[in-house]
């Protein structure tokens, strides 16, 4: 029963990056109806603007918020500059655009800081605290509080701020909001921005436990998919939840089901998105859009 | 100085040219009506003072010229669109449809939600449902009421009757008139000519996109062809 809590807070860790991640997916999709598969080394890309921040001798906290800061501007250009010029193109070509966009970043941050994992202690310590004979590592709290309440607090931008009504209203329907007055482009550009900001918060949080390199969160991000299929690819809060039980799916089949271990576990992601697909496509989690 | 000028407006769609030449003028607090058959260019005006299609001539909003005209800059501008087919966000509740309706305002003021809901009562009781979930009528409504919101200054209509039950599209020619004398301007496109006619001051007969008729909305009930084409009697 222990064994069954920890591996319970350690998947809702990992499940927890994957959720916003999927958060992040899911806003791409809904402001400009493209998957971003950059999203990920997006994310890894602000990470590792982080820590050279701390390297510089920052302290951790202004440094993130620094890192957030840059990663909304950085993806609002990218919307601005890389996508809006070919936004009424094939939505093929602007997948595989994304894709060519993330082989570059990662080439990039090869490039850039190496290919050898860097040390990168992030805000939380890694020692244990054991309640009731369960050992938890204070990382893997701290992650699952933080990431709940960053998808909490962007619910709340979508639901009670104006931006959130304009980021609804142009995803709902473009032509509709440019009558009302909304600029339709500055959303677009304003959804990829928090998109980019969810995922310089995913790759921080990740950081620590992965190590941080340019592939990083590259499985990550294939989970993150899964995790915004199952919340119906359309729905802030499936997509949560999509990662928060295959984070804890992965980790207690990889744990318990001896002959799936780590190897297997990309693969059991799978098994379980070719099983959503094929008996409820549009999301078990319910369609319902905020 | 008239609120709204079009001068020689021509706009087309691939090679079929929709509007050819109209020029026409709506004053501060007009309400006007636009007739005309199908395919007349009556949306497709509509359609052009928004820029939303193409066009060359001028066209001026208090006698200065608008060149680059958008959706959201003529929004902004107070030239509010209702179009075709009652544009609502399905997938919103009907107050944050309304919300969006004050974008062009500083914020949502409760003043003007309740004047559209004294106006729309029915909004009021399913305000926390989805628009998708609201009848033809109601969704028109809640299109207008949208409008409603954005104080506009050029309400500018397009065939609020399609699909609706007359009794229904009393209740909206019934609003425009209450909105229009509380001053905003009015133009509305319409192919059921009696009640445009009756509710308008001004209107313009459209035919394959020239203005072949224009005047007074009483005197125009009166004109014979005017009658036989688009009154039936």
């Amino acid at each position: 029963m222990t064994g069954f809590l920890e591996h319970l807070v350690s998947g809702l860790a990992s499940g927890g990056i994957y959720g916003l991640l999927a958060l992040a997916i899911v806003l791409v999709r809904r402001t400009t109806g493209v998957i971003n598969f950059a999203q990920g080394e997006m994310a890894t890309l602000a990470a590792f603007g982080c820590w050279t921040l701390v390297d510089h001798g920052w302290a951790f906290w202004p440094a993130f918020g620094a890192t957030i800061a840059l990663s909304f501007a950085g993806g609002a250009a990218l919307q601005v500059v890389v996508l809006r010029p070919v936004e009424r193109g094939p939505l093929a070509g602007i997948l595989v655009l994304t894709v060519g966009l993330m082989l570059s970043l990662n080439g990039l941050m090869a490039w850039i800081w190496g290919g050898a994992p860097k040390r990168f202690d992030g805000p939380f310590s890694a020692s244990l605290v054991t309640v009731g004979g369960a050992a938890f590592s204070k990382r893997d709290i701290g992650v699952v509080v933080a990431s709940l309440a960053v998808a909490a607090l962007v619910g709340l931008l979508l639901t009670r701020t104006k931006l959130g009504l304009g980021l609804r209203a142009a995803s709902a329907s473009p032509a509709e909001a440019r009558l009302a007055g909304v600029r339709v482009g500055a959303m677009r550009a304003a959804g990829w921005g928090l998109a980019a900001a969810l995922g310089a918060v995913a790759g921080v949080l990740a950081a620590p436990s992965l190590g941080l390199e340019p592939n990083m969160l590259q499985t990550a991000l294939l989970y993150a998919l899964a995790a915004a299929v199952l919340g119906g690819l359309d729905s802030p809060a499936g997509a949560l939840v999509g990662g928060l039980l295959l984070g804890v799916l992965l980790d207690l089949v990889g744990s318990y089901v001896h002959w799936v271990g780590g190897e297997l576990r990309p693969a059991t992601a799978l098994a379980v998105l070719l099983a959503v697909l094929l008996v409820r496509p549009a999301g078990p989690l319910g369609v319902r859009r905020a | 100085m008239p609120l709204l000028e079009l001068r020689d407006v021509e706009a087309g769609y691939g090679g079929i040219r929709a509007l050819d030449g109209v020029s026409l003028s709506v004053e501060e607090g007009d309400f006007v009506a636009i007739l005309g058959a199908n395919g007349a260019g009556k949306s497709t005006m509509l359609r052009a003072i928004c820029g939303m299609v193409r066009t060359r001539g001028d066209v001026l909003l208090d006698g200065t010229k608008i060149f680059h005209r958008t959706p959201e800059g003529m929004a902004r501008k107070g030239v509010t669109h209702v179009p075709e087919g009652r544009g609502t966000f399905t997938t919103l509740t009907v107050l944050d449809n309304l919300r969006v309706g004050s974008w062009v305002q500083r914020g949502t003021s409760t003043r003007d939600l309740a004047r559209v809901f004294e106006l729309f009562p029915s909004l009021y009781e399913r305000r926390n449902v989805r628009a998708a979930m609201l009848s033809g009528g109601e969704q028109q409504m809640l299109a207008l009421g949208r409008a409603l919101m954005a104080r506009p200054r050029l309400l500018l209509v397009d065939e609020p009757s399609l699909g609706l039950a007359p009794l229904v599209l009393r209740e909206i020619f019934a609003v425009l008139r209450r909105m229009n004398e509380s001053g905003t301007a009015i133009v509305v496109v319409e192919q059921t000519a009696q009640l445009a006619l009756a509710a308008a001051r001004h209107a313009f007969v459209l035919e394959r996109g020239r203005v072949v008729l224009g005047g007074d909305a009483a005197g125009l009930r009166l004109d014979e062809p005017v009658r036989r084409t688009y009154l039936g009697y």
